[in-house]
Order: C-alpha cells, then sequence, then structure tokens
C-alpha cells in the first residue's frame, strides 16, 4: 500500500524539526567549500602566530641575561691581554653566571660569509675584535649593564659591553608585528566567514520564503525556523571545518619541515607545543559556533520583520 | 475590555487598510462562539479573505480591538502570536502547500509545528488522508496533484491538529459537488466536536446545506447581519427559514 510505503519514508530522522521542512535550508553549494577555506586560513594564520609566539619566548628567555663584550684594539697582545683580564674580571662576580671567550676559529666561520677565509684572526690585516659571551644570574637592567661596563672598563679600556637582548630588539619587534598581523588575519577571516554566512542565510531565507510563512502560519516559531537552519548550517561547518583543518595542517607541516631544514637555532625555537594543536584544533569548532550564531542571528532578525 | 461572556472572538470596530489605500473592512464588529458555525458571505472582492487574515492571525488590523481566547491579539507581543496560530486551522484559498513536500508531509506540519512526536503522527495522517480519499496519493508532491486533490490536502493540514477555530477561504472552490458535500460534513462533525468554523464562501448552495448555521455577509468591507450572527445571543439559521444573500 502507497500510504505504508509513505509512513516507512516518513521515519523520524532528525526529531519535529527536520531540516527536510525546508527545501533550501541547507545553505549549500559552495559554502561547506568557502568554510574549508576559511578555517584553513585561519589554521595556518594561527599556527604562524604561536609559532613566532613560542620563537619569540624561547630567543627572550635565552638572551635574557646575555652580555656579549668585545675588545676592540688593533694590537694582538694587548688584545689578548685585555680579554683574559675581562675574562678573570668576569668569572669572579658573583652575578656572572657563566662566561666564555668564543675562539679564534669560531669568529673565523662568523666572517667567512663576509671577509673570506683568509680573513680571520689568523691574519692580522684586519684586525677583529676578541669575544666574550656572558650570561647573567637574572634578567640584565640598564643599571647592572652599567656597573658592569663601568667593572670591565676599568680593568680593560678597549672593552665595549652590549646587552644581547638590545642587538635583537627589532627582530622582536618585528615578531610582534607579525604576531598582531596573524591575529588581524584571525579576526578579519572570522568575520568574512560570518559575512559569508551571513550572506547564504538571507539567500536561503528568500529562496524559502513561502515555507516560512506557512510554517509561521500554522503556528511554528521564530526559534523552530532559526533552529533549522542553525543545524544545516552545522553539517556544512563541520564539513567545512574538517576539510579546513586538513588543508592547513598540511600546510604548516610542510611549512614546518621547510623551516626545520634552514637549521636555524632561533627557528627552532619557533616550534608548535601541545596546547598550540590543541588550540588549532579547536578553530574548526570556533568556526561552526561562529557559523550557527550568524545563521541564528540572521534569520531571527529577518523573522522579526513578519508577523 | 472583556468580550461577551462565553465568546471566542469579537472584533469591535475593526478597520483594515493596505499601505495608505482606503480602508478594505471598516467598523467591522462580531462575536463569534465557540461550537458555532459561520458562513462568511459576499461579492468578490468584499474584504471576506482581508477579515479571515484578521482572523488567522497573519495581518494585524489598522484601527479597532480584536479578542480570540479571551486576549486582545493587537497588543499580544509577537513572539505570543505562535500560540494563538496552533489554535486556529486555515484553509487557503490558494491552498498554500509546501511544493517540495509530499500530501503525507503537508498534512503532518501542523503536528510537527507542535512537536508531537513523530509516533504519534503516521495514524492520524494516515486516518485523514483516508478520508480526505487521498490515502493512495499521500507521497505525491502537490504539483503532481489535481486542483481538488490539492484543496483536500490543505482541508486535512487545517483540521489535523484538531483547531478551536477552522477558518476556511473557498474551500470546496475546486472540487465537484459530492466532495464539497463530504468535505463540509467533514467541517459539521468538527463543529460538533467544539470547533468554531468560519466557512468564506460565495457558492450559495452551500450555506443551504448546513442549516443550523449563521451567516455574515461582507458588502464593500462592511458587515452586514443576515441571520443575527453578529446579535447576541445569536440566532440560527433555522429561525429565518431560509439565509437572505
Amino acid at each position: 500500500m502507497a500510504l505504508d510505503r509513505v509512513i516507512r519514508r516518513n521515519q523520524p530522522r532528525f526529531g519535529a524539526e527536520r531540516s527536510g521542512l525546508l527545501q533550501q535550508a541547507r545553505l549549500g553549494g559552495p559554502m561547506p567549500w568557502v568554510i574549508a577555506i576559511m578555517v584553513a586560513l585561519t589554521v595556518m594564520a594561527a599556527a604562524a602566530g604561536l609559532a613566532l609566539s613560542n620563537l619569540a619566548r624561547n630567543a627572550s628567555a635565552e638572551i635574557a641575561g646575555g652580555v656579549t663584550v668585545q675588545i676592540v684594539e688593533a694590537a694582538p697582545a694587548e688584545r689578548d691581554r685585555q680579554a683574559e683580564v675581562a675574562v678573570a674580571l668576569l668569572r669572579n662576580r658573583d652575578d656572572v653566571a657563566d662566561v666564555r671567550r668564543v675562539p679564534d676559529s669560531e669568529l673565523e666561520q662568523l666572517i667567512e660569509p663576509w671577509l673570506g677565509e683568509e680573513a680571520g684572526p689568523a691574519d692580522e690585516a684586519i684586525p677583529i675584535p676578541a669575544l666574550i659571551d656572558a650570561r647573567l644570574h637574572g634578567p640584565l637592567t640598564g643599571a647592572r649593564l652599567q656597573a658592569l661596563r663601568a667593572a670591565l672598563t676599568a680593568s680593560a679600556p678597549s672593552a665595549k659591553v652590549d646587552a644581547q637582548a638590545g642587538w635583537l630588539a627589532p627582530v622582536f619587534h618585528a615578531i610582534s608585528s607579525l604576531q598582531w598581523l596573524a591575529v588581524g588575519l584571525i579576526v578579519l577571516l572570522g568575520a568574512t566567514s560570518a559575512a559569508a554566512v551571513w550572506l547564504a542565510a538571507r539567500s536561503a531565507l528568500g529562496s524559502n520564503r513561502d515555507t516560512i510563512e506557512i510554517v509561521h502560519l500554522l503556528g511554528g516559531t521564530d526559534r523552530q525556523i532559526a533552529r533549522i537552519f542553525q543545524r544545516s548550517i552545522a553539517v556544512d561547518a563541520f564539513v567545512g571545518g574538517i576539510v579546513g583543518l586538513l588543508l592547513g595542517l598540511i600546510a604548516i607541516l610542510f611549512l614546518g619541515r621547510q623551516f626545520a631544514a634552514l637549521g636555524s637555532g632561533m627557528v627552532a625555537g619557533g616550534g608548535l607545543r601541545i596546547p598550540d594543536w590543541i588550540a588549532i584544533g579547536a578553530i574548526p569548532v570556533a568556526g561552526i559556533a561562529i557559523a550557527m550564531f550568524t545563521a541564528r542571528i540572521t534569520v531571527l532578525a529577518a523573522l522579526r520583520r513578519i508577523l | 475590555m472583556s468580550g461577551p461572556e462565553g465568546s471566542i472572538v469579537q472584533f469591535d470596530n475593526v478597520g483594515l487598510r493596505y499601505g495608505t489605500d482606503r480602508e478594505v473592512l471598516s467598523d467591522v464588529s462580531f462575536t463569534l462562539f465557540p461550537g458555532s458555525f459561520y458562513f462568511l458571505t459576499g461579492t468578490s472582492g468584499a474584504g471576506k479573505t482581508s477579515l479571515l487574515k484578521l482572523l488567522y492571525l497573519a495581518q494585524r488590523p489598522s484601527r479597532g480591538m480584536i479578542r480570540m481566547f479571551g486576549s486582545d491579539v493587537i497588543t499580544l507581543p509577537r513572539k505570543a502570536l505562535p500560540a494563538f496560530r496552533r489554535r486556529i486551522g486555515t484553509v487557503f484559498q490558494d491552498f498554500r502547500l509546501v511544493s517540495h513536500l509530499s500530501a503525507f508531509d503537508n498534512v503532518a506540519l501542523p503536528l510537527r509545528v507542535s512537536r508531537v512526536p513523530e509516533s504519534e503522527i503516521r495514524k492520524p495522517v494516515a486516518d485523514m488522508l483516508e478520508w480526505v480519499g487521498l490515502s493512495n496519493r499521500a507521497d505525491a508532491r502537490p504539483a503532481t496533484l489535481s486542483g481538488g486533490e490539492q484543496q483536500r490536502v490543505a482541508i486535512a493540514r487545517a483540521v489535523i491538529a484538531r483547531p478551536e477555530i477552522l477558518v476556511a477561504d473557498e474551500p470546496t472552490g475546486n472540487v465537484d459537488a459530492d466532495m464539497a458535500l463530504k468535505l463540509l460534513r467533514l467541517f459539521e462533525a468538527l463543529n460538533r466536536l467544539g470547533t468554531t468554523v468560519v466557512v468564506a464562501t460565495h457558492d450559495v448552495h452551500l450555506l443551504k446545506k448546513v442549516p443550523e448555521s449563521l451567516i455574515m455577509r461582507l458588502d464593500k468591507g462592511r458587515l452586514s447581519d443576515p441571520t443575527g450572527a453578529l446579535r447576541y445571543p445569536p440566532r440560527r439559521q433555522a429561525q429565518f427559514g431560509e439565509a437572505r444573500v
């Protein structure tokens, strides 16, 4: 009997508020892909921001108490003498945790890209300052730096003392700017996603106008209708979110390998930690929440205009 | 202001205009009582559909007062209206079936809107479709149904939730005489169960089929009262012998 077939076909699927009530409640079409792209871009921006944050934190911790002493003296014997005096003086100070004179071989490696293989400290045609790397207990303040400078120049007049953090300040500023850029991108991508959902929800409302009016006249509430749209966009956002997360993760892993291949100590400090991965994993969830909320307020606002 | 005791609907000096046009309804006052059967007659353009729109809460009047189920529905907040609409069954003149839903799902719609569990929907909807002779068309979409079949689906949808008021706009306009009579008997059966029935029609012959009915006549947006339907207590059509319309 035909009715039996119909009754079987009409077994409840999603309860009384099935999305099938509205013909095109699925915001449908390109919406899952739009959300996928937005989530993928957000995942990449967030990963970049988090990596930069880690990099800045690690580098900052590494150089917080770092001091570089240069003995700028043209005469090699005098330079060596003052360097030894400076090293001894630093080792005797209670606030110094570690002192190391940078060996000539390391200096040669450092300047080789600019001056060539034959221009190292052994070749005194170009005098190279002696370098001493010291690490203080606790952070280096301006007063501590002044006191250290005074003590060193009294015994080694050619000594120039610099805080390592000072050299890297412009780098940290650039990293901070990039972090804010990442935050801005995430906010913009969220807003763009919301705008896309808003447009799609309005379009779906328009194409279902007659049905919505009938449901209203039969006693359907705004919330019932809004829930149908919410569920539909949740499905789209879930599919888009998963695809976007996968695309984003592939991009992150690819870029991660590229940066790891650089072998730079500073870049190595920019790896993602477990809380970072959890935050990245939460992006599709946030995407679904934004999409559902946007669909809800769009539909409710539109429905309020009819009696 | 409370209406006459026991009334289910009260219109008092109601006027309706669309935009800045002239009023399509003017000074309309009447009272409907539970369990009564009313015919609303009038020529085309007299304002029957506009009056029904006010009755099924699709429109707010431009002036006057409307009380339904003991509440002033004009000052009622918008969010309270759905609960009132669920107590009203409506047969629209143009049926207004949901085009992508089957006949079964269209009839089930008021129950689903009222959150009736799915297990309690199937049998009454199947029974109702059988009653209107559409059991074998349950899975058909409205576009594949004839005008008469669509009208029967619309009527089944209007009565499935056992409304307290049934408002029907030309409900027999697209069906043959036998089906028209059958549908009228359905309305009468509902009426006997306590549903107040308001049927808008220009079919004079239909009025004679329900001798217990009361008649309201609209003429250019104004209501006349050939059978005393507007008076209190109302007088039955039978007291007048034959309705004068």
